[in-house]
């Protein structure tokens, strides 16, 4: 396929994505807002008032960035995740699979359906955060970035998701039992400053405290890890992702009996 | 001349073990109405799934329109349009998007795209259910736009995977005469059927394959003269004798009223029919006994044991 044509089979399946997460827009966009909202109310408004400062801002201000990268990272997840299993399941996925578009524009155009998921829960969360605190804005350029990366990291771990899966119970075991403890413990709600030493080093094994903090920091100005350091991790984590994902596509694994 | 297909020894053992093709030849020459006729689990999907890259192959090789596809994949998918056995589209998506968005995996901008998507559409008779999710769509309506879809990069060769079971017969004739247009405007069609009257229909050359073999790839006309006999029961007003007879032909009286025939090819009804009226039987109606594919099979199998036993005489 030409470059030209490729480009067009790239746009026609991000297209594509995004068109499924607005048809469904009652069970994509909608909830994630809801939740997002009780955690404002119960964490920052009635708990967090009586918490006291976090590294010097109030619980509020603190728990807000946490809470617009959670949405980001279960958003962006659980998109390509349900689009891909999805499609596995349907057996629409084989419309990709005879015509002649490369595996890479497939991966890319399902990575970003999720990032574009991911940005419009995160965006809306955002809005919806004015109504409880004002939004400090440090470094726009590294909340941007570190956005994006997020997302696509979560995407493509919700890609090798979908490929492993079997059935509907495997699409949301990894969710359960992986992704909310690593969200909850990578530094959403706290500190990591306030932890005994021990379980603040345990705590800096967690991808996800790199991308929390380095959005704070974005945001807040403050960080409990190195921000060029929290880039190089994420940025590692998506280029072995995205190379992962790839050689599973070019498997078949999944896909091709 | 490039054929528009070309198999040689392909083999695919699935994953449990099992051999679902044992290294099978075949060729279809451009232009063709091809047919691959098999019985149920012969291995006609499991072929059609290795064309079109949804089956990884275990040995073999496979060209379209001279180009491999497993080295030149890009080529040989963009010649190809497939219209698979079991429903795979996205059931919440609607008709038009369907097809636009296929199109738009081939590489074709959506302008484009929403003109082919009209004319297909309009020719397979569901233009007017382009706006509704397939899901909500009839058996038939659904087959007819997965052959929209198939066709909508417009492909030079057309597989069609048992594209008229559980059709009605007044959409089949439809589906086939559609065919036949798209056929003689230049397209390679190769379809898999497990009725061999569908096959007769439409198809000029014919595979036939068997438990993971081509036991026969010749043309339609040959192969419909190496049938040796038809087999038909006929409804009898009188009560039949348990053990009624008639010299020179193979009969079988199978209740009261129902007598089974066998008939050679070098006999005719209108013989039979004298006899049964000299025994003073009156036939109320009749029937084929199993489709002639059967009968077929029963022939070629027969054939290649009497090979083989002659092979073995002469040893
Ligand atoms: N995924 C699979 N795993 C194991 N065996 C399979 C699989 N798919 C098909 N088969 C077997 O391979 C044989 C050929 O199947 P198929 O190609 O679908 O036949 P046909 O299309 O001629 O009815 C059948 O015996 C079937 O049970
Ligand atoms: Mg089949």
């Amino acid at each position: 396929m030409s470059p030209r044509e490729q480009f067009t089979a790239f746009y026609t399946i991000l297209y594509r994505e995004i068109r499924r997460f607005m048809r469904i827009w009652i069970q994509t966009l909608v909830p994630p807002a809801i939740t997002i909202v009780l955690y404002f109310v119960i964490f920052g408004s009635l708990i967090g008032s009586r918490i006291g400062q976090m590294d010097g801002f109030s619980y509020m201000q603190f728990v807000v960035p946490g809470l617009i990268m959670m949405a980001v990272m279960t958003n962006s997840y659980s998109n390509v995740v349900s689009s891909f299993f999805g499609a596995k399941f349907q057996h629409s996925v084989e419309e990709l699979l005879v015509s002649p578009v490369p595996n890479y524009i497939i991966l890319l155009g399902f990575t970003l359906g999720g990032v574009a998921r991911g940005l419009m829960v995160g965006l809306s969360v955002t809005l919806l955060s004015l109504f409880f605190t004002e939004l400090h804005i440090y470094n726009l350029p590294v909340m941007v970035a570190i956005v994006l990366l997020t997302a696509m990291l979560f995407s493509l771990m919700g890609f090798i998701n979908a490929v492993y899966a079997e059935s509907f119970d495997d699409i949301s075991i990894i969710p359960t039992f992986v992704l909310t403890p690593l969200i909850y413990l990578g530094g959403v709600f706290y500190s990591i400053s306030l932890l005994p030493e021990f379980w603040a080093g345990v705590s800096k094994a967690n991808p996800v405290l790199y991308m929390v903090n380095a959005f704070r920091y974005g945001v807040l100005g403050i960080s409990d890890i190195n921000i060029s350091w929290a880039f190089t991790m994420i940025i590692f984590f998506v280029v072995v992702a995205f190379l992962f994902s790839l050689h599973l596509l070019n498997s078949g694994k999944g896909l091709r009996q | 001349m490039t054929s528009a297909l070309k198999i040689r020894q392909l083999a695919k053992q699935y994953d449990g073990g099992f051999e679902a093709l044992k290294g099978i030849d075949l060729t279809v020459e451009p232009g063709d109405f091809f047919a691959l006729l098999g019985p149920n689990g012969a291995g006609k999907s499991t072929t059609i799934g290795v064309i079109c890259s949804l089956v990884n192959k275990t040995s073999g090789s496979v060209e379209v329109f001279g180009h491999n596809i497993d080295t030149h994949f890009s080529l040989a998918k963009q010649k190809i349009g497939v219209v698979p056995q079991e429903f795979n589209f996205n059931n919440f998506e609607k008709v038009i998007d369907i097809l636009i968005t296929q199109a738009g995996y081939y590489g074709i901008p959506s302008s484009l795209a929403r003109q082919r998507a009209e004319k297909y559409l309009k020719k397979l008779g569901i233009w007017d259910k382009r706006d509704v999710p397939s899901r909500n769509l009839s058996g038939g309506m659904k087959r007819r736009l997965m052959i929209a879809r198939a066709l909508v990069h417009e492909p030079e060769l057309l597989i069609l995977d048992e594209p008229t079971a559980g059709v009605d017969i007044e959409l089949r004739r439809s589906m086939w005469t559609f065919l036949e247009e798209i056929n003689q405007a230049g397209r390679t069609i190769i379809l898999t059927t497990h009725y061999l009257e569908e096959a007769e229909q439409l198809c000029r050359n014919i595979a036939i394959i068997d438990q993971g073999v081509i036991v026969e790839n010749t043309s339609m006309k040959s192969l419909l003269q190496t049938l040796q006999k038809e087999t038909f029961i006929f409804d009898i007003s009188e009560t039949l004798d348990l053990d009624f007879a008639l010299g020179g032909y193979g009969c079988k009286v199978i209740g009261e009223n129902n007598l089974e025939v066998s008939l050679a090819k070098e006999q005719n009804l209108n013989a039979l029919f004298q006899r049964l009226s000299d025994a003073g039987l009156t036939v109320t109606s009749m029937r084929n006994k199993s489709n002639r594919l059967e009968e077929l099979f029963v022939n070629l199998v027969e054939t290649q044991t009497d090979d083989k036993v002659e092979e073995a005489e002469e040893e």
